[in-house]
């Protein structure tokens, strides 16, 4: 029994520790950051973190449109509405699909990379080194990613809905025939800017510093062995995938809650 | 030279981000960039206003004029009272028009239809509708029916 209430302490003080390092780490290496000099790092980082997610976001926002289409039709058409198809596909992309599906993909592609680089970084003693020649690796190396991760995780979730919304059409009006002009302006009619596309900016705002955080952190903070870099890649992206679903579910309450 | 493709890639890629914000502004939620309009606001007491929400629509023969902009309880008459922003444009609303709460289609959302009156005088901001028609309670029509032999 003492045993047991001794694990349960000694994890809550663990987890409560790696919460206060992680914090520490956040606030220390954004204020380093806004220096000129690092705009080259920053772009470099934007290339690796967001343009080369590119090709996989369009490619599954392009999928994922398109089922969608497929989907809202064959239940749509039973009570002879396939026109709200559109209003259908715009709603669940803007505020749900957008967001969640571009963070778990982020977590996977950029974020596992981030954590396998920067604790790669640390187990062959870069970062100590640059300690040791006096650059803070916080500013040099950890404050570029972060950024570069809240830069683009919101731009690839745009991307996303808009890509999907495209896939949709295809499916919908192209294959389906379903009348072009009622397909946009139901969707017109029934999607608000600031309460459905900004409320989806903010949420994918919001998964994009936790992604980012937890994969920098997790590989800032890895055990400097192969084995530990490998679990640190696994904890970013189970943690990255249950914190953005289980946000999700807070900010949706939140933002489309009726209280 | 590498610098380069990569500062144009990273460049390319802001600007589909903000591209793909336009589209969904533009295309997927309409949204026009001429400023909003000037409203007015009118209310509307109702015994029964079931099922309309903030943001329905208020129209005048099946015209969009405005929306609804909150819903609340007067606590002296335990009535609904409904603020409604009505577009300025729209100034011609006589003093004795009737808001009545219908349905769009069989099931489809509740909102505010303006019929209009003969009075030459019209409404003005913060006025009061003189008279209204709730919601059309299906199960309490289906139970007068029943009740009533």
């Amino acid at each position: 029994m003492l045993d047991f209430l001794q694990r349960l302490g000694r994890n809550a003080l663990l987890s409560l520790g790696s919460l206060g390092r992680a914090g520490i780490f956040l606030v220390g290496s954004l204020l380093g950051a806004p220096r000129m000099k690092g705009l080259p790092l920053l772009l470099k980082q934007l290339y690796s973190v967001g343009v080369l997610s590119l090709v996989i976001i369009v490619v599954s926002g392009l999928f994922i449109g398109m089922v969608l289409g497929l989907q809202g039709y064959n239940i749509l058409v039973d009570y002879g509405s396939e026109q709200a198809i559109g209003q259908m596909i715009a709603l669940t992309l803007v505020r749900e699909l957008g967001p969640v599906v571009t963070a778990l993909l982020f977590a996977g592609r950029a974020g596992s990379a981030l954590t396998a680089e920067i604790g790669l970084m640390k187990a062959t003693e870069q970062l100590s080194s640059l300690e040791m020649m006096g650059v803070d690796p916080l500013r040099q190396i950890i404050a570029p990613r972060l950024l570069a991760g809240f830069i683009a995780m919101p731009m690839l979730a745009m991307i996303f809905s808009v890509v999907g919304v495209w896939g949709g059409k295809m499916v919908g009006v192209e294959w389906l025939g379903v009348y072009e002009g009622s397909f946009w302006s139901n969707m017109q009619a029934s999607v608000d800017f600031s309460d459905d596309i900004l409320n989806g900016i903010i949420k994918s705002i919001v998964f994009g510093v936790v992604c980012t955080w937890i994969a920098v952190f997790q590989g800032y903070d890895s055990v400097p062995t192969s084995e530990g870099i490998s679990s640190a890649t696994t904890k970013t992206v189970v943690y990255s995938s249950l914190a953005v679903l289980g946000l999700d579910f807070i900010l949706t309450a939140v933002m489309f809650g009726d209280f | 030279m590498r610098i380069r493709t990569l500062e144009i890639s990273v460049g390319a890629f802001i600007v589909a981000g903000i591209g793909a914000l336009f589209l969904l502004a533009l295309e997927v939620s309409g949204l026009s960039l001429s400023p909003t309009q000037d409203t007015y606001k009118l209310y509307a007491e109702f015994t029964d206003v079931g099922g309309l929400r903030v943001r329905g629509k208020v129209s005048l023969s099946g015209v969009t004029i405005g929306r609804v902009n909150s819903i609340s309880l007067d606590p002296k008459s335990s009535k609904a009272v409904v603020e409604m922003d009505i577009d300025a444009d729209v100034n011609y609303l006589s003093s004795d028009s009737v808001a009545v709460i219908s349905t769009a289609g069989l099931l489809g959302e509740k909102y505010i239809n303006v019929s209009i009156g003969g009075d030459e005088e019209a409404l003005k901001e913060g006025d009061f509708f003189y008279s209204t028609q709730g919601a059309l309670n299906l199960e309490k029509l289906i139970s007068d029916f029943a009740t009533s032999k």
